[in-house]
């Protein structure tokens, strides 16, 4: 499963959208417990990746002042809010979110297309 | 952040990770002073995915990302919903 949810990001695409409902569905982990293993298990490899953007100088540093703070407070928010709601509504939730997610993949097809 | 920020989708790349890892370091820590993580899931997850995101580079070169996208568009919607009423 983990080699699975690899394969997605690989693939560009997050993998914390597959390997979330596959822990919870499949090894029946609570929905906070699956969220802080796909969070804590992409640190490493964000750190190496984050290196070799510094060394190709990819990173816009002007960006980074304007959007840390207001992130700072939105991920602390959210992560005390996660921690309290209830596993059953989380996943609630969380599964909106996904299907979402799931639509905006067509239509960004769709906007691909229209480019071209 | 390539829509909203008009980067180039390279740098965008490189700027959100920069962003974003720093958030996940914070939110995993609150995660795991809560009692809301697990060493072992971790470990095995991780292990996998260092494996996964090396067989996923390489077939992400054959497979025409309109096909990616439509294959996983769907398995998303169809979890979420088995999801939500499960």
């Amino acid at each position: 499963m983990g080699i699975l949810s690899g394969v997605m990001s690989g693939l560009g695409i997050g993998g914390g959208t597959i390997l979330i409902p596959s822990l919870v569905i499949l090894t029946k982990t609570s929905q906070q417990i699956a969220q802080s293993v796909n969070l804590i298990s992409f640190i490493p490899s964000s750190i190496v990746a984050l290196i070799v953007h510094l060394k190709n100088n990819n990173i816009e540093k002007s960006m980074i002042k304007k959007l840390i703070l207001p992130g700072i407070i939105a991920t602390c928010i959210g992560a005390l809010l996660a921690i309290k709601i209830n596993s059953d509504i989380l996943k609630k939730i969380f599964s909106l979110f996904l299907f979402v997610m799931g639509l905006y993949e067509f239509i960004s097809i769709k906007n691909i297309k229209n480019k071209k | 952040m390539t829509f909203l920020l008009d980067l180039h989708d390279h740098k965008a790349h490189a700027t959100a990770i920069s962003i974003i890892l720093p958030l996940t370091i914070i939110s995993s820590l609150i995660y795991i002073k809560s009692g809301n993580a697990s060493l072992k899931v971790t470990i095995i997850v991780t292990i996998g995915s260092m494996i996964g995101a090396y067989i996923g580079s390489k077939i992400l070169n054959r497979i025409p990302v309109n096909v990616i996208r439509k294959v996983f568009g769907t398995i998303m919607i169809i979890t979420a919903i088995g999801m939500m009423f499960n």
